[in-house]
């Protein structure tokens, strides 16, 4: 909570000051000056794929440097969301705005595959992620630093084909991470882990979120996941934000303990409830 | 043949030096049992000739300069009859795998005639072109356009979907998109097309120049035929083969070099 409430008087200090940001990005690496997050308003989203209205009405706002989760039932419109976001898909009504004016490079996505190119030695996947940047002088250099940064500066010669899985997600994460994204959206990233992969990865997660202090916005299954690591959780249910957690405890979290453990449940068990809801209005 | 060598091996430790001699095991030991065969006298030698007398024929034909023409006129056929045809095929294939318009405009087109067997069409060709060398290049053109166009689609049509999202997404432009993500990702079929359209250069070369032609070794080998010399005829065929397989070694070196980054090519 500590770190929310950081952020938040950051947030407040940047609209003071509107060059405060620029200054910020510039000299992010400084643990100083983590703000770097994007906040985010999302208003009146609906999104309808022919007759089918898969998101029905989305409202929130969610503050710069926030690590917020998006769990629900499967099919109930997370991915869709998560790609309006990103601007992948256009909404069908309604809007997203960010804080500030937003390049391309400040807004990834990942997503559970790694989407690695096979034919790019691990290095040059990484430099993929510079986007238009992705001739400066010091590219190589930038995407280095974020191989080293999740872990794999020995493999940047290697082709992703001999990567295990979970090297392959990290390969990815670096990719996402070496434009240095204001906005980082994760689509059930360490969804096909095995489980101790996951951990570390979500440990991996935490970290650099911690270090860079983008938004992080992150869908998934699993509801353990989202309370070790979200400062907040969002249920979606019939398109619409159910309910709201907010995860009122510090970091660094010890898993399996018992605020989590408490937490984890009542939000199962909204979510339990909410599909026999839906099956009573059917 | 290229679907199953183009399967990941597994690979059995081998001595390094034996390892390049291994394949022409068989090769050689087929013509020693072929030069027994003939030397006893259990081949008589005017259906088959000892592999010496073939290997002689080859000599005086090297000598008097006519072997070097004709495989010369060949290899200039087949090649600009597949530069011509190839070329054509694979503008085709990225075409229509890259635009839909184009695609709707011609592949069914493209596709009713590729049911029409090339070699059917001799009679017409030498109707049109006479036994003239473009009458050979149209049916080498035309015999290896299909397999290149037809797998150049395939390749362009089948990458990942979410690859040409993940490059949309980091900003690439569709020259790069194309350079980065596409290209590539249709290259292992693109090499699939390629050495199926090495095996139809040869064999439409070898039967046009058979039927219709004044030079090359596909008339090499009529010619000795009009002359009972079937130490020639043999020596011909063998002459095939040996191109055929030089034209698909290099077509493999090229896929080696270019598809490292595939497990199949992979060295452990
Ligand atoms: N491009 C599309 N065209 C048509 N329908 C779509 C499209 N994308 C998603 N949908 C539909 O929208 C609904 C929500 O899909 P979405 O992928 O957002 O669900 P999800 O919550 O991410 O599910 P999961 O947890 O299984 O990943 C589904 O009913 C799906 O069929
Ligand atoms: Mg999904």
């Amino acid at each position: 909570m500590q770190e929310v409430l950081r952020f938040r008087s950051l947030d407040a200090a940047a609209v003071a000051r509107p060059d405060f940001v620029e200054e910020a990005r510039r000299f992010h690496r400084s643990p100083d000056a983590p703000a770097r997050g994007l906040s985010l308003t999302i208003r009146g989203l609906r999104k309808s794929f022919g007759d089918n209205e898969v998101l029905r009405g989305i409202d929130v706002h969610i503050p710069a440097g926030q690590f917020v989760a998006i769990v629900g039932r499967s099919g109930c419109g997370k991915s869709t969301l998560l790609r309006l976001i990103a601007g992948l898909e256009k909404p069908t009504a309604g809007s997203i705005s960010f804080g500030e004016e937003a390049r391309a490079e400040d807004i990834r996505v990942m997503f559970q595959e790694p989407r690695l190119l096979p034919w790019a030695r691990v290095l040059s996947n990484v430099e993929v992620g510079l986007g238009r940047e992705r001739s400066s002088a010091d590219a190589q250099a930038r995407a280095e630093k974020a191989l080293v940064e999740v872990g794999l500066g020995d493999k940047r010669g290697q082709w992703p084909s001999v990567l295990s899985g979970g090297q392959k997600q990290r390969v990815a994460l670096a990719r996402a991470l070496v434009s240095q994204p204001r906005v980082l959206a994760f689509d059930e990233p360490l969804g096909a882990l095995d489980a101790l992969t996951r951990i570390s990865m979500q440990r991996l997660l935490e970290r650099v979120w911690r270090d860079q202090g983008f938004t992080a916005i992150l869908v998934t299954h699993d509801v353990s996941e989202a309370v070790a690591l979200a400062d907040r959780v969002l249920v979606i249910e019939n398109g619409r934000i159910a309910h709201d957690f907010n995860v009122d405890i510090t970091r660094p979290r010890e898993r399996g303990s018992a605020g989590l453990a408490a937490l984890e449940g009542a939000i199962l068990k909204n979510l339990l409830e909410g599909t026999e809801d839906t099956s009573d209005d059917l | 043949m290229s679907l199953i060598d183009s399967l990941p091996r597994v690979r059995a430790p081998r001595l390094p030096r034996a390892d390049g001699l291994i394949p022409w095991i068989v090769p050689l030991a087929i013509i020693v049992i072929w030069q027994l065969a003939c030397v006893t006298g259990f081949v008589p030698a005017r259906v088959l000739p000892a592999p010496t007398d073939v290997a002689l024929a080859g000599w005086k034909l090297l000598l008097s300069g006519e072997l070097i023409r004709n495989i010369w006129v060949s290899f200039w056929r087949a090649s600009i009859g597949f530069l011509i045809g190839g070329g054509i095929g694979f503008a085709f294939g990225l075409a229509n795998g890259l635009s839909q318009l184009s695609a709707k405009l011609t592949d069914t087109t493209l596709q009713m005639v590729r049911n029409i067997p090339h070699l059917a069409l001799i009679p017409l060709v030498i109707l049109w072109f006479g036994i003239d060398e473009s009458a050979k290049l149209f049916l080498v053109a035309l015999g290896v356009f299909f397999p290149i166009y037809l797998n150049t689609l395939h390749g362009i049509r089948t990458v990942d979907p979410q690859l040409i999202e993940m490059g949309r997404i980091y900003g690439m432009t569709d020259g790069e998109l194309f350079r980065r993500v596409i290209f590539p990702g249709a290259l292992p079929s693109i090499f699939v097309g390629l050495r199926f359209a090495l095996g139809i250069m040869w064999l439409t070369l070898i039967v046009a120049e058979t039927i219709a032609a004044s030079s090359g070794l596909g008339y090499m080998a009529m010619q000795a035929r009009e002359f009972m010399l079937i130490d020639v005829v043999v020596l011909s065929i063998l002459i095939y083969a040996l191109l055929g397989k030089l034209a698909d070694s290099a077509s493999r070196a090229l896929e080696r070099l270019t598809l490292s980054w595939h497990p199949a090519f992979q060295k452990h």
